[in-house]
């Protein structure tokens, strides 16, 4: 009973990730009907976003090593904790919320360029030129990443006060050993949180009434003397902030590194196709289908029946799924398959 | 006239075995006795009356472990500068015993090419391949993966050209997958269960319950297997040991079920960044406050290095496992790479850069003592090769099967740091007689000299 609630757990909090990924990528292709191989680069500069943030609030005062001499070697105290003292600690301590707020504007300035300055470019271009416009923008992205940072991961811990795990089982009454980090469960709980506003945006609003209206017929919607292009331009800004809060929400789960967009690309446009290309509501529950299998598949008990298993259940189950529903879960008519 | 026939012909035959034998002897004289003799025997990439020489340095530049690629790289060129004389001559100034002239290897100036190993085995072939089919290289040498450098010691051996392996750890290497063409100086997973048994028995006593999590390919299953080896001698139990795919990223789906598995002790068979992700994540899930049958629980990491430590920050702390080196050593030949490498770069070289700088001077310093590049004369000169003050003790290049046997070293996560690069405790320098093991338990055949 235990083991299964952790593993419902972890397959939720995976499946946020897969389903915030993946909601983006689907929203680009639904409204601008581009295939953006770039959207796992978004995610990585997301968390770089967070990296940059904690660089810059730990600037420090470097002490020199005197007892090294054929290099430079610092003992080093960041300036905010000279400054401030404790209070400068906790500022230090609080870099990835605090980069939050510092990605959204950031993320939404990246996204904004990126469709104006290269994907409008490829609207009526075949999808095959988009691909490969956007996997290379990809490649540059992390290879200017790569440049600053290095390849090695880089350590970016969560606030002290979230850095271990929560006691669920004493909450649950399933004993002290049922635990769960509290960082996931608060990427859990964020990415229900940005599920929700992007949809409540979409289906609340007169903007997202345009927008879906233009998902489903551009054209008409044109016609009616309504600047569509602009909407879906700001329809890729909200993407990438999408992206990029999952990237920098992700950044205590994994340390990140320049690869780290390349590493969910793959999953995520599967969980777009198990969803149906363009559906939404299809994206999210694909993700959290896939996480939780993904989660299930990896348990001793499958594996000891299954050998390996854990590293091909995605897989499988999007051929099954591709086999019995070639749309997807909720894919539309007409959808990529001009 | 009989008489005379007789003696025609026993002269005859004196005179022909005289001057068979002095026909002989001249013949063969110049293949002992003068320099570069066997140059006149035709091998693949031989340099003949060229004045330079290439080496092939694939390494990764791209990829997860571009980082330790990068210091390999470093440490190359160093070497490279180091044996045609120029700088202040690093370990050459330490090694014993040492052929090298500081004028190249042979009188030729040394240059080299890179290749890209990608840290994938087909990409690395494809490298190497082109290094030597191309570029003409006489050696290649690097790596940061044990699929990496047991693909391209394979091909190394087809292709007669000597391959002296960067960072693999894995046993296969010289086990298994050993090959004439190929040598390793880096230790290996054996080694490192070994040093590391009687720390654990010492720090976490003798009645513990193990959990493994093991990277999927060659190396993790030699590691995981070398350390239950360890563990299970001391008395400890293990409880599972789970495979893992390479690159996995997110490892919680594999740590989940340590929580409730009775274990004690999780030991992480990763490397590189899945080391650094899969601690992190077990550090999160409470682990290292955890406390099981009535102890505390504690993770092992056996084989870790300072730039995994950098990238795994507080997590690392405190953490036991093994290296083939460190900056700090106090050695002659640790204290004079040190000085050579973060004068020319501003930063102490890695174990990576460590082993990738040795290996350049011993097949280079292998060359000038044969007197040839001949590979199957380089291969019996670096065969049984004893030598010092390389930064691990007195060293030696088995015969039976290419592996160096050299003290290793057991560090701990520094709790304290006195500097950016002060990440790792040295905690002890174990014995070479303590690491060594027979040859023949692991298998393999080296293979022939010619090929």
């Amino acid at each position: 009973m235990d083991a299964i609630l952790l593993q419902i757990l972890n397959g939720l909090d995976k499946g946020g990730a897969y389903a915030l990924i993946a909601l983006g990528l689907t929203l680009v292709f639904g409204t601008l009907g581009v295939v953006n191989f770039a959207h796992g680069a978004l995610f990585m500069l997301g968390a770089f976003c967070a990296v940059t943030v904690q660089k810059i609030l730990t600037l420090s005062l470097k002490v020199k090593d005197e007892s090294i001499t054929f290099f430079d070697a610092y003992k080093e105290q960041p300036y905010l904790e000279l400054w401030f003292g404790d209070f400068g600690t906790k500022i230090i301590d609080w870099s990835v919320p605090i980069s939050i707020v510092i990605a959204i504007p950031i993320m939404l300035l990246i996204g904004l360029a990126m469709e104006r300055g290269l994907i409008r470019h490829f609207y009526k271009r075949p999808h095959a030129d988009q691909i490969l416009v956007t996997f290379g923008l990809a490649i540059v992205m992390q290879e200017i990443i790569k440049s600053f940072f290095g390849a090695n991961p880089i350590p970016t811990p969560a606030p002290e006060i979230v850095a271990g795990s929560a006691p669920i089982g004493v909450l649950l009454g399933l004993g002290e050993s049922v635990v769960y980090p509290w960082w996931r469960l608060i990427y859990l709980l964020f990415s229900g949180v940005v599920i929700f506003a992007v949809f409540a945006f979409l289906q609340f609003t007169t903007f997202g009434m345009v927008v879906r209206a233009g998902m489903h017929d551009r054209e008409t919607v044109g016609l009616l003397g309504i600047n569509v292009e602009r909407r879906f331009t700001i329809v890729f800004g909200i993407a990438a902030v999408v992206a990029g809060l999952a990237g920098v929400m992700y950044v205590p789960i994994l340390p990140p590194d320049y690869h780290m967009g390349m590493d969910f690309l793959v999953l995520s446009f599967v969980v777009v196709v198990v969803g149906g290309m363009g559906s939404l509501g299809g994206a999210v529950a694909a993700g959290f289908l896939l996480g939780i299998l993904q989660s299930f598949a990896s348990m001793n008990e499958i594996k000891d029946i299954i050998p390996g298993i854990d590293q091909i259940i995605i897989y499988l189950v999007a051929v099954v799924i591709i086999l019995v529903r070639p749309r997807g879960l909720m894919g539309r008519k007409g959808v990529m398959e001009d | 006239m009989s008489d005379d026939k007789t003696n025609t012909s026993e002269l005859s035959r004196r005179g022909f075995m005289k001057v068979g034998a002095a026909a002989l002897t001249a013949a063969s004289m110049p293949m002992f006795f003068t320099k570069d003799a066997w140059a006149a025997k035709e091998f693949r990439n031989n340099p003949g009356n060229a004045g330079t020489v290439k080496f092939g340095f694939n390494v990764p530049q791209s990829g997860a472990y571009a980082d330790e690629g990068a210091d390999e790289l470093r440490a190359y060129k160093l070497a490279v500068k180091h044996i045609n004389g120029e700088g202040d001559g690093g370990m050459l100034n330490t090694m014993k015993p040492l052929s090298l002239k500081g004028n190249g290897i042979l009188g030729k100036k040394l240059e080299y090419v890179t290749g890209d190993t990608q840290t994938k085995s087909d990409a690395a072939r494809a490298s190497a391949k082109r290094m030597i089919e191309k570029d003409g290289v006489v050696m290649i040498t690097g790596g940061s993966s044990s699929g990496v450098a047991v693909a391209v010691q394979g091909l190394c051996q087809e292709m007669g050209v000597i391959f002296m392996a960067g960072l693999t750890h894995s046993n296969d290497t010289t086990g298994k997958d050993k090959r004439r063409y190929g040598f390793r100086h880096f230790f290996n997973a054996y080694m490192s269960g070994a040093a590391l048994g009687p720390v654990l028995k010492q720090e976490m006593g003798t009645e513990r319950k193990a959990y493994h999590l093991t990277a999927d390919y060659t190396w993790g299953w030699t590691q995981e297997e070398s350390i239950k080896n360890t563990t299970e001698a001391l008395g400890w139990k293990t409880t599972a040991a789970v495979r893992t795919p390479v690159g996995a990223g997110d490892f919680s789906q594999y740590i989940t079920p340590v929580l409730n598995s009775g274990a004690d002790v999780l030991i992480l068979n990763h490397y590189g960044k899945d080391m650094i992700n899969s601690l992190t994540q077990a550090v999160q899930f409470g682990l290292r406050d955890k406390q099981v049958n009535g102890k505390n629980f504690e993770i092992v990491v056996p084989l870790f290095s300072r730039l995994m430590a950098q990238g795994a920050g507080e997590n690392i702390k405190g953490i036991l496992g093994t290296t083939n080196w460190n900056w700090a050593l106090q050695d002659e030949g640790s204290k004079a790479f040190v000085k050579s490498f973060g004068q020319e770069y501003g930063f102490p070289p890695s174990m990576a850069a460590h082993t990738c700088y040795v290996q350049a001077l011993l097949y280079a310093n292998a060359v000038e003592q044969a007197g040839s590049f001949y590979p199957p004369e380089v291969i019996k000169t670096l065969e049984g090769f004893k030598f010092d003050g390389t930064g691990n003790g007195p060293t030696e290049y088995r015969a039976e099967d290419h592996q160096c046997f050299k003290d290793v070293l057991v560090v701990r996560g520094n709790q304290n740091p006195t500097s950016q690069f002060d990440l790792l405790n040295v905690e002890q320098i174990v014995p070479r007689s303590q690491v060594e093991y027979d040859a023949k338990i692991f298998g393999g055949e080296l293979g022939p000299y010619e090929v």
